[in-house]
């Protein structure tokens, strides 16, 4: 444990890395007022597709905060950022084509 | 800011044995961000999967009020959901699930912050929030007991239902879920339960180990000892994608 090799010099100012801690925070805010929002409209709106839609729009807000922020995604190279979102339209694809198959049972089974 | 300046080049660069660096990333981050991919195509199929059983099932069309567990309809979450540790037999529906939200949304931003401390090379504050994001896994993990317990053994009253048992109709109260019965609503209900929180439990449970053993060699000055922290951002980046994951379950299992 004796000898330390350091690559990189310690940084004591106490100061730095203050404005990722403040985005850090702002992030942590943003998704709680987007979770408290989703209580207050499960309980406020009547069931249906407007209500669906913006729970979709909501949760896609929040996983944006989380990977770009939080994974810092967003201040990768661009062709990371476009590896990882690229393939996400397979997912895409899937959710499509399995609620239209889903829909189809249903039909077959109780229209 | 002005006593710490790295001169441009100064900073050995970091290179893949081909003699450049791809995407600008280390060889360990690439890789963790490819096998998140790869986790979320699993994480993909199976809610998929559950939205497939659902748009197959009648849903229930009448009052949120109205409704009773039937295993003649898709039942409602909101109503299936709403129990809390030492509150018996009060409904407070998504009240539980809500807790549980923040207590992983707050896990994720001190692990960003101990993230953001390895950068700065400062140790005790990288141990400080790994201990935190490691208390707020096993809250979490405490949470989905207490909750899969509930499920588990069901409501005082339980739910009489007509059943086919060994090739006939047969009616019979059912208390709780399992994998063939299901109190609350059609049995693959619970099934999709069991296997959906249950895939990404065992996904926080891993988390939590692989923190203890991040805030174990950081606390014992290994990556002091190798110059990097780097370790802390791969994990972090594994322990986002569980909070991720659960953003998306919060609203497509106990929302929708």
């Amino acid at each position: 444990m004796a000898e330390v090799h350091h690559h990189h010099v310690h940084n004591q100012d106490p100061e730095a890395g203050a404005e990722q801690r403040k985005a850090i925070w702002k992030t942590f805010w943003i998704l709680l007022i987007i979770t408290s929002l989703e209580f207050l409209i499960a309980f406020t709106v009547p069931h249906g597709v407007l209500k669906v839609s913006i729970f979709i729009v909501m949760t896609i807000v929040k996983a944006f905060y989380i990977v770009g922020e939080f994974m810092h995604l967003k201040h990768e190279t661009k062709t990371l950022i476009w590896s990882i979102l690229v393939p996400v339209i397979f997912v895409a694809w899937l959710i499509l084509a399995l609620l239209l198959e889903g829909n189809a049972i249903f039909e077959a089974i109780f229209a | 800011m002005a006593s710490h300046v790295t001169t441009p080049g100064a900073v050995e660069p970091k290179m893949w044995l081909g003699g450049i660096e791809p995407m600008k990333a280390s060889y360990g981050k690439l890789m963790m961000w490819f096998f998140l991919i790869s986790d979320t195509f699993t994480f993909s199929a199976l809610l998929v999967a559950y939205g497939t059983a659902r748009f197959s099932f009648p849903a229930f069309t009448g009052k949120h009020e109205d409704f009773t567990f039937s295993n003649m309809y898709w039942p409602v979450p909101e109503r299936v959901y709403e129990a809390v540790p030492f509150l018996h037999g009060i409904s407070l529906p998504l009240v539980f699930v809500g807790i549980m939200t923040f207590i992983l949304i707050a896990s994720s931003v001190t692990m960003v912050l101990a993230v953001e401390a390895g950068h700065r090379m400062d140790r005790a504050n990288v141990e400080k929030y790994m201990l935190w994001t490691i208390l707020g896994g096993f809250t979490f993990l405490g949470c989905q007991a207490w909750e899969w317990s509930h499920f588990i053994h069901g409501t005082d009253a339980g739910t009489v239902m007509k059943v086919i048992e060994n090739g006939t109709w047969v009616e019979k109260t059912i208390f709780g879920a399992n994998l063939t019965e299901n109190q609350y609503g059609p049995p693959a209900f619970a099934d999709f339960f069991f296997f959906i929180t249950g895939f990404h439990g065992t996904h926080v449970f891993s988390g939590v180990i692989l923190n203890i053993l991040i805030f174990f060699r950081a606390a014992t000055g290994f990556y002091d000892k190798r110059g990097s922290y780097e370790m802390v951002e791969k994990v972090g980046l594994y322990w986002h994608f569980v909070d991720l994951v659960w953003v998306f379950v919060f609203t497509f299992f106990y929302l929708v």
